[in-house]
């Protein structure tokens, strides 16, 4: 199977997992709001409506599908809350188990049947615990969290420069310009006519460096470039600088791939990119945007570093810099 | 230098912060010789605008003289020694949304546009003084301050009008008059507009100016509405009078063809349940405005009018009457000011004596009683209107 099936097809899966999660959310909503709502006929329908304890234990266990619910509903971790819920289920048949052996009659054929359904429902939580387990392991990606296995990633962003496409071209083309508005870049170092070493700062204060080629460019239109020879996470993109309509302004649309590795490497870089890999791009593109419109990028008493802005949040409070802290710059 | 600060809920502080430098090339300093405070700082003072931080320093409207220019400021656009009133968007010059002149919404000026962009949807321009969310920039209540863009929005003052002539060009002044201007005034007009204080007052003055038949005031306080009806304005007070019926009367059954919100998140309601049911939804942040001023101004205004709001919001409101905003055929229109559109031609008609914007001044305290200036501002006493603080 080629990469990009392969990823369609982690995709289709983690999309089932989380579809069957919210399936089983619902249902713990319901359950919860009738042992809540409606307790003593939960009891008669399960044939407990003879013992006191079961007043108190019926709504707990309902507070305790509410519980479930709330956390298969509204978080995309499904594999946690549903193993949350196989948990449940076997405190469910326990109680159910101790019931059946202390009744007889009408009462202890609704506990029977009360436990098959309960049973029953425990092999689809467990089903899709296990799923959502394995799921989560095979593909985080594009989220990345967790990547222990690797991946690949594709990160876009787009916006908008007044300026003319030419322009835009040029700038980018100097690639000497990138580690100016590129947050993890440090330096791009221009090699022939095609080539480039670039390096990038790592995690835990290490840098990685590794080559590039421009695959495909058109002037004033298209970059498109690869990492080439053994890189650490090898890499590829494509800028296409498109006229706006306005007719003064460029459209940049860029794409980045990254082949995540598997092992420590990887981890790292999960890391390193956050949560939020998305956002990262949008703002080197925003500055980009400002060193191109407004000549550099801009900085506040707030945010004083430029690049390293949204790294810094909670940021310094809004007050002029001391000597000390201009003297310290970036690393402070 | 002395700046006056955030120091938490409902508290500013006055403290030694160090002076400000040129971080950027096009940034100049300023040596503020008149500052003031404007009533969007009590939404920060309050508590309803995220992202202030301990130490923030406040402050939006200041003037003063350039003592210093970054290599990046063209000399024929300023230089040190120049008198200038400082504009509170801080807008490149250069953006789409500058060359449309939507200075509030300049796509460079601010360093947390992606903050900003979680909440709004798209992100807005740098301000002074106003939150994280709006760049984290130090502002102006204090000795000096760092002006960015220096050579697009700072406004040259070459007469010899006094500071209190030309303060309010830095907010006030052109927010009351771009609240009339989004209005359409024509000749035949009645406009109501809520909230006296001092952007509503020239709110109502600019609808005077751009030529409305009749201006209504909306607000509780006596003083505040004395002030209006001084200046040629008629009061409604809406503790002692229904507004919608007494807005009836004054136009003959039609409403006001024009309505202003000068007010914004922090409406008072004349009626104390609706006016709670608001107060605890925004204390418990289920929604973050109490917008009696807006809800009132759209029931009220004729079928087919305009509804301009200059009164600052934030984040999300209740119960907004979409029925009558659709049904009736109504325009809502809105922004934060446009300053750097607005100061030249409003420098022109102070020159000319068309509008006299030191009307508002009650008080005028030294910086150091900035603290003073924001209780007695907030707390409405001494009848206090409009603080002007002397570093």
């Amino acid at each position: 199977m080629t990469r990009l099936a392969t990823r369609e097809a982690v995709k289709a899966r983690q999309d089932e997992v989380q579809r069957r999660g919210r399936g089983l959310g619902w249902m713990s909503l319901g359950l919860g709001v009738a042992q809540l709502a409606a307790p003593d006929t939960v009891r008669r329908i399960s044939g407990v409506d003879d013992s006191p304890t079961s007043r108190a234990v019926v709504p707990l266990v309902g507070a305790r599908e509410l519980v479930h619910a709330a956390g298969l509903l509204t978080s995309r971790r499904k594999s946690a809350w549903a193993w949350t819920r196989v948990v449940g289920d076997a405190m469910d048949l326990t109680s159910l188990g101790m019931a059946i052996a202390h009744r007889s009659g009408r009462r202890r054929r609704r506990l029977v049947g009360v436990t098959g359904a309960v049973v029953g429902i425990t092999v689809l939580d467990l089903l899709t615990a296990v799923q959502a387990t394995r799921a989560k392991r095979i593909g985080s990606v594009p989220s990345l969290r967790g990547a222990r296995r690797g991946g690949s990633m594709e990160l876009t962003a787009t916006t908008t420069i007044r300026k003319p496409p030419p322009e835009v071209y040029a700038f980018w083309r100097d690639l000497d310009n990138l580690p100016t508005f590129m947050a993890h870049l440090e330096e791009v170092h221009v090699t022939g006519e095609r080539t480039s070493h670039w390096s990038a700062a790592a995690p835990f204060g290490t840098n990685v460096g590794w080559d590039a080629e421009i695959v495909d460019e058109a002037p004033g239109e298209k970059i498109a470039w690869r990492s080439t020879g053994n890189a650490d996470v090898p890499n590829a993109g494509t800028i296409r600088f498109v006229p706006a309509p306005d007719g003064v302004s460029t459209e940049v649309h860029v794409v980045l791939t990254y082949d995540i590795p598997g092992g420590t490497v990887g981890k790292a870089v999960a890391k390193y990119f956050g949560e939020e890999p998305h956002q990262q791009l949008d703002d080197d593109l925003r500055r980009l945007k400002q060193v191109l419109e407004t000549g550099e990028v801009v900085r506040s008493d707030g945010a004083p570093w430029g690049k390293r802005a949204r790294k810094e949040f909670p940021q310094r409070p809004a007050q002029p810099l001391s000597d000390s802290e201009l003297a310290k710059g970036a690393d402070a | 230098m002395r700046a006056n600060t955030w120091a938490g809920r409902n508290k500013v502080k006055v403290r030694d912060v160090p002076d400000p430098k040129i971080l950027n090339k096009r940034d100049a300093i300023v040596r503020i010789t008149s500052t003031a405070i404007c009533g969007s700082d009590l939404h920060l003072v309050d508590g309803y605008v995220p992202t202030m931080q301990d130490g923030d320093v406040m402050g939006h409207e200041f003037m003063g003289e350039v003592i210093e220019v970054g290599q990046g400021v063209d000399p024929d656009r300023l230089r040190i020694g120049d008198r200038v009133v400082v504009p509170f968007p801080i807008a490149c010059g250069a953006c789409g949304a500058c060359a449309a002149e939507l200075y509030t919404c300049c796509e460079n000026s601010n360093p947390n546009a992606g903050i900003a962009e979680k909440i709004l949807g798209h992100p807005v321009a740098g301000i002074f003084g106003y939150s994280h969310l709006t760049g984290g920039y130090a502002g102006g209540q204090a000795q000096y301050a760092r002006v960015p863009f220096a050579d697009v929005g700072p406004l040259k003052i070459e007469s010899d009008l006094t500071d209190e002539q030309v303060l309010f060009l830095s907010d006030i002044l052109p927010t009351g008059y771009m609240g009339a201007e989004m209005c359409d005034i024509q000749s035949t007009d009645v406009v109501a507009v809520w909230g006296a204080g001092p952007v509503g007052q020239f709110a109502m003055d600019s609808a005077r100016v751009l030529g409305a038949a009749k201006v209504i005031a909306i607000d509780k306080e006596p003083y505040r509405l004395q002030m209006a009806e001084r200046a040629g304005h008629t009061p409604v007070n809406f503790e002692e009078v229904d507004v919608r019926s007494r807005l009836l009367e004054l136009t003959g059954g039609r409403g006001p063809d024009k309505c202003i919100d000068a007010v914004g998140m922090e409406a008072s309601h004349g009626s104390a349940h609706i006016h709670a049911y608001d107060r605890i939804k925004q204390a418990v942040r289920s929604e973050t405005e109490r917008p009696h001023a807006l809800r009132q101004a759209i029931l009220s205004c004729r079928s087919g009018g305009i509804v301009s709001v200059i009164g600052v919001y934030g984040g999300f409101l209740d119960k907004f009457p979409a029925g009558a905003w659709m049904n009736r055929a109504l325009t809502l229109r809105t922004g934060q000011c446009h300053v750097q559109r607005y100061m030249k031609p409003l420098l022109k008609r102070i020159e000319r004596g068309e509008i006299d914007p030191t009307r508002v001044i009650t008080h005028t305290l030294p910086l150091d009683e900035a603290e003073r200036g924001f209780e007695i501002f907030k707390n409405k006493q001494d009848d206090c209107e409009k603080v002007v603080l002397k570093p």
